[in-house]
């Protein structure tokens, strides 16, 4: 042990990391191809958490033109090459390339993988009771797919021609035509190859979670008295289980068109001086193919985020959380409505007007499942006897976020109105808070919180709090202000709004957010560094250091292959039983029985009490 | 050399972290706090809930105040109007309930902030409480797509039939502008018969096309209904003009629609302008104030390549009389083209006499 842990006198158990431990592993299947949950949790962090760094540099990047049209970049060269024109320019491609891959390294590989792949891997064994996942195999086979499909995309961000550049969404013909832009040819494909890797990856790691789920829970853990988090991850599974096959679909259409000459999205084109023989496909059709799983996504990087957030926001307010059931089915309604929303995203792109208001109506009842979970938040506070760790506060911050990005989902929903808006940097705005920065904390809040079971160490709080007020403050000082050129008109992925005159204000605004997030990304670094070297150097972790009900407190400081030691803790109650009255502690774990805890229980379960004891003592009788 | 900097820099700056986080870790040792449940840390941190709403809804109505001057300017098309009065309808709305739920997001934090001698109130649900916040939002997405809904019908209703036809096509990366013509109806086009000169693929086997000219300002005419007809030739563009709020794709092989009526003129414009002070700043450029050269713009919303941030197009709008001299006096494509028409093989004089 390091001379760091010598001073730290915290309550460890002793016996926990000898004994459990397989011996006949080596480095490579104990590190590299594991089958553990926790270490595939652990690659899935740390994969996400080096993409987060790079999409994150990105939009250091191309903010750096927004913000400074007129600077010269000429000391960006060594990094960028010929992307810097010998003027000092960016070139207007690249600032397309950048913020194409910016969005797809944040929304999948940052948001997706990075964290439904974390924290479904590593809480749902735990929370649940089970020794590893439905199959072990998959789930390694899972990451594995995941880092295939990384090392793709990133070798696609050194092509000469570039990285695919047609916005995250890659619409045809732009991205089916290498002649409309260079990064439409080998970056192209590149990117749906990636992606393509990606899916199968989602697709292997989803269904195992719902097995998992479905299969695994231990005795007594009915769906009933599920952790927030395992109903999230599991809606979210289910989610992406049926909607990536979708994209999987588009993009494989979009590689005939492509390659094999077929007209899927393609039709009545003349480019590079000549016509094209296509005729009779749609880009329309590509649309619908694309957001029908493009909307799902967003509850998909979001759900997670809300489950973790649910978990800690009660375990730290010292309360249960506020309306369990109506939080089930909120996320319930959310999952459905998620699928029946995605042409909010077409009102303007000659969709049949009819169905315009069709999707209007839909979209705008997601808001009422979305309120209630706000407000459940935010009641669950009243009263508690709240203790601000680092997720809290994450926690907290995620549910202004929610709030504030989610309001703005009102006004695009409305057809009439996304008329305007639909576009512009008011779109930026609402997504970056609601789905960007609103999952991003969530993301943080799951880091600070379980770091003490994953690497069996503690974070530094303090460090964490500057984390979170830098961030939190960061964030809100970079989107905001995006409300505001997005009601002046400024359409996205613009790489200069000079051109203009109706685009000509708001100069110094641009400057200020980016200079806002060139500090927002640095404070990261905070994070980063904390992370890290707390693996190593934290101090170690007590068994259960924040008082939690949940089962994954009840393993041993660092678990080995199989979680617990002994039998597998069979559940009693919901997780949610804290500040009890009359309880001796603060809180309950979902593993003490009702007969052990006459003092509180509730009329109704004094009667529980009395079965557990009867079967208990059938247990024993079988046993004898 | 800068890397070697940039490389000490980043271990200096390693170090540094370490040192700050062996000290915190050590005063919290020192302190016993690392014992306590809740530290000073807590009291800070809920202190600071409170003063970040201050000062952040502070923020945000000081700039909003600031900001408003650079908007865009009252609607110029009878539809306009209607949407700007749905969004800053529903903008107050949800301004309301960012506000009162911030609120107490905010304060709660401070106010049930850990105290040792209190302890949580066990409260896992209320039916009626979420029966309220489902009914109440419920019913106020309902007055709300109702609204939208009324206006959505009413912008994307069938064109009259005199309305003024004017084709848009995009294209890497600029604009063409076609209008009917004293027939009133534009031309056939195939992008098969695309090539330099003919950027539009106009079919000249259609009498319709015969007295179609392009331009290269939109000229439109104040207070009568006017078609676009929206077309892209290779890849996705979108047409947006910001000023009559007005949005919609040009598709490839896809022809899309877009109708409004036109209520201010340019010249009107730019007198209204004139009495706001924003407008009336120096244009450092011209030397002008920069309401003297207000012109209402079309821009491209859908990435569409490397050029994309400047497809620009100027739109004027005219008084009928004045927007009719104009139209009378453009010159149709099929006769400044002669030359080029012929080559392809048609029987220019023909086309000639069936003008009149
Ligand atoms: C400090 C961090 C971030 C900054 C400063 C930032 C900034 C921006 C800006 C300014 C754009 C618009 C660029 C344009 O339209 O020209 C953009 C696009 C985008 N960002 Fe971010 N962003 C950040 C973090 C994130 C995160 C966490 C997500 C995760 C969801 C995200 C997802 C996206 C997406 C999906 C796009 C759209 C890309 C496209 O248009 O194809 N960003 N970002
Ligand atoms: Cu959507
Ligand atoms: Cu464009």
């Amino acid at each position: 042990m390091s001379t760091v842990d010598i001073d730290i006198h915290n309550t460890t158990d002793a016996h926990d990391h000898h004994d459990d431990h397989h011996h006949n592993e080596n480095f490579f299947t104990k590190y590299v191809f594991s089958l553990d949950h926790k270490t595939i949790a652990k690659q899935f962090l740390i994969t996400g958490l080096l993409w987060a760094f790079i999409g994150g540099l990105l939009s250091g990047i191309f903010r750096l033109q927004l913000g400074f049209p007129d600077a010269d970049l000429t000391w960006l060269k060594p990094l960028l090459g010929d992307w810097i024109g010998a003027d000092g320019k960016m070139d207007t491609e690249f600032y397309l390339a950048a913020v194409t891959m910016h969005g797809t390294i944040m929304v999948f590989f940052v948001l997706t993988a990075g964290l439904s792949g974390t924290f479904s891997n590593f809480l749902i064994p735990l929370q649940i009771g089970a020794r590893d996942m439905a199959s072990g195999f998959l789930n390694m086979l899972s990451y594995w797919f995941f880092f295939l499909s990384s090392v793709i995309m990133f070798i696609s961000l050194f092509l000469e021609t570039g990285p695919a550049s047609g916005g995250w969404v890659i619409y045809p013909p732009l991205s089916a035509l290498p002649q409309a832009m260079s990064g439409s040819g080998l970056g192209m494909t590149m990117w749906l190859v990636s992606m393509t890797f990606f899916i199968v990856s989602s697709l292997l790691g989803g269904i195992n979670y719902i097995t998992t789920v479905i299969n695994l829970r231990t005795e007594g853990l009915s769906f009933a008295k599920l952790p927030l988090t395992i109903w999230a991850f599991f809606l979210t599974a289910v989610i992406g289980v049926l909607s990536f096959p979708v994209l999987f679909a588009a993009a494989l259409l979009l590689v005939f068109d492509r390659s094999f000459g077929t007209s899927f999205y393609l039709s009545e084109i003349y480019i590079g001086g000549e016509a094209l023989p296509n005729v009779g496909g749609s880009p329309i059709l590509y649309q619908h193919l694309f957001w029908f799983l493009g909307h799902p996504e967003v509850y998909i990087v979001l759900l997670p985020a809300l489950g973790i957030t649910s978990e800690i926001i009660a375990t730290n307010a010292r309360k249960p959380i506020f309306g369990y059931r109506a939080m089930i089915g909120s996320m319930l309604g959310i999952a459905f409505l998620s699928f029946i929303v995605w042409a909010h995203h077409m009102f303007v792109s000659g969709l049949n007007p009819f169905l315009g208001s069709v999707f209007m109506f839909l979209t705008l009842i997601i808001a009422v499942p979305s309120a209630v979970k706000a407000f459940n938040y935010i009641t669950t506070l009243w009263r508690g006897n709240i203790i601000f760790t680092p997720a809290m506060l994450f926690s907290i911050g995620l549910v202004s976020l929610f709030i504030s990005g989610g309001v703005t989902g009102i006004v695009l929903g409305n057809s009439a109105i996304d008329i305007q808006l639909h576009d512009t940097y008011f779109v930026v705005a609402h997504f970056h808070l609601v789905m960007g920065s609103a999952s991003f904390f969530g993301m943080m809040a799951g880091v600070y919180h379980w770091f003490p079971k994953m690497f069996g160490r503690m974070m530094n709080e303090k460090l964490g709090y500057v984390h979170f007020w830098m961030t939190f403050i960061g964030v809100y000082l970079v989107f905001f202000p995006m409300h505001y050129i997005g009601i002046a008109g400024f359409p996205r992925r613009y790489y200069s709004f000079t051109n203009f005159d109706a685009f000509s204000t708001f100069t110094d605004l641009n400057t200020f957010i980016s200079i806002a997030a060139i500090i927002t990304l640095t404070a990261q670094l905070i994070f980063a560094f904390n992370f890290f070297f707390s693996i190593f150097k934290g101090k170690l972790a007590p068994l259960n250091p924040w008082k939690s009900s949940t089962l994954e407190w009840t393993t041993p400081r660092l678990p080995g292959h199989g979680n617990w030691t002994g039998a597998i803790p069979k559940v009693y109650r919901w997780p949610y039983d804290y500040s009890k009255p009359g309880a001796k502690d603060d809180f309950i774990a979902q593993n003490v029985p009702y007969s052990e805890t006459p003092e509180s229980n509730l009329p109704m379960e004094q009667e529980l009490a009395k079965f557990e004891k009867e079967d208990s003592d059938e247990v024993k009788k079988v046993n004898e | 050399m800068t890397s070697v900097l940039l490389l000490v820099g980043g271990i200096l700056l390693v170090v540094i972290l370490a040192l700050v986080y062996r000290i915190f870790t050590l005063v919290s040792i020192a302190k016993g706090s690392t014992k306590k449940r809740a530290s000073t840390s807590n009291k800070v941190n809920a202190i600071l809930f409170p003063i970040a709403f201050l000062l952040g809804f502070g923020a945000i109505f000081w700039y909003s105040g600031i900001a408003q001057k650079y908007f865009l300017p009252e609607a110029a098309s009878a539809h306009g109007s209607e949407i700007d009065y749905l969004f800053w309808l529903t903008m107050a709305i949800i301004g309301f309930a960012f506000f009162a739920t911030h609120v107490l997001l905010f304060w709660f934090p401070f106010k049930y902030q850990y105290k040792e001698s209190r302890s949580a109130y066990f409260y896992p649900h209320n039916d009626k409480l979420e029966i309220v916040w489902t009914i109440i939002p419920a019913i106020v997405m309902t007055i709300l797509v109702i609204s939208g809904y009324v206006v959505w019908n009413d912008v994307t209703s069938p064109a009259p039939s005199e309305a003024l036809n004017v084709e848009i096509m995009g294209k890497q990366f600029n604009w063409e502008v076609r209008y009917s013509g004293n027939d009133g109806e534009l031309g056939r086009h195939d992008y098969k018969k695309i090539d330099g000169t003919n950027a539009m693929g106009i079919d000249f086997r259609d009498p319709n096309s015969i007295d179609d000219f392009t331009a290269r300002d939109i000229h439109l005419p104040k207070g009568r209904p006017v078609l676009l007809n929206i077309r892209a030739r290779d890849v996705l563009h979108s047409v947006f003009m910001p000023h009559f709020r007005l949005k919609m794709d040009a598709v490839p092989g896809m022809p899309t629609k877009f109708w409004f009526t036109p209520t201010k003129t340019t010249a009107e414009m730019r007198e209204m302008l004139s009495q706001e002070p924003a407008w009336q700043e120096i244009n450092p450029e011209t030397g002008e104030p920069r309401y003297k050269n207000f012109n209402y713009e079309l821009a491209c919303t859908e990435v569409c390549g490397g050029g994309h941030f400047a497809m620009r197009k100027v739109i004027i709008v005219e008084e009928p009389e004045e927007f009719d001299k104009w139209h009378n006096e453009q010159e149709s494509w099929a006769s400044k083209n002669k030359d080029y028409l012929s080559s392809k093989g048609y029987n220019v004089l023909e086309l000639a006499l069936s003008e009149d």
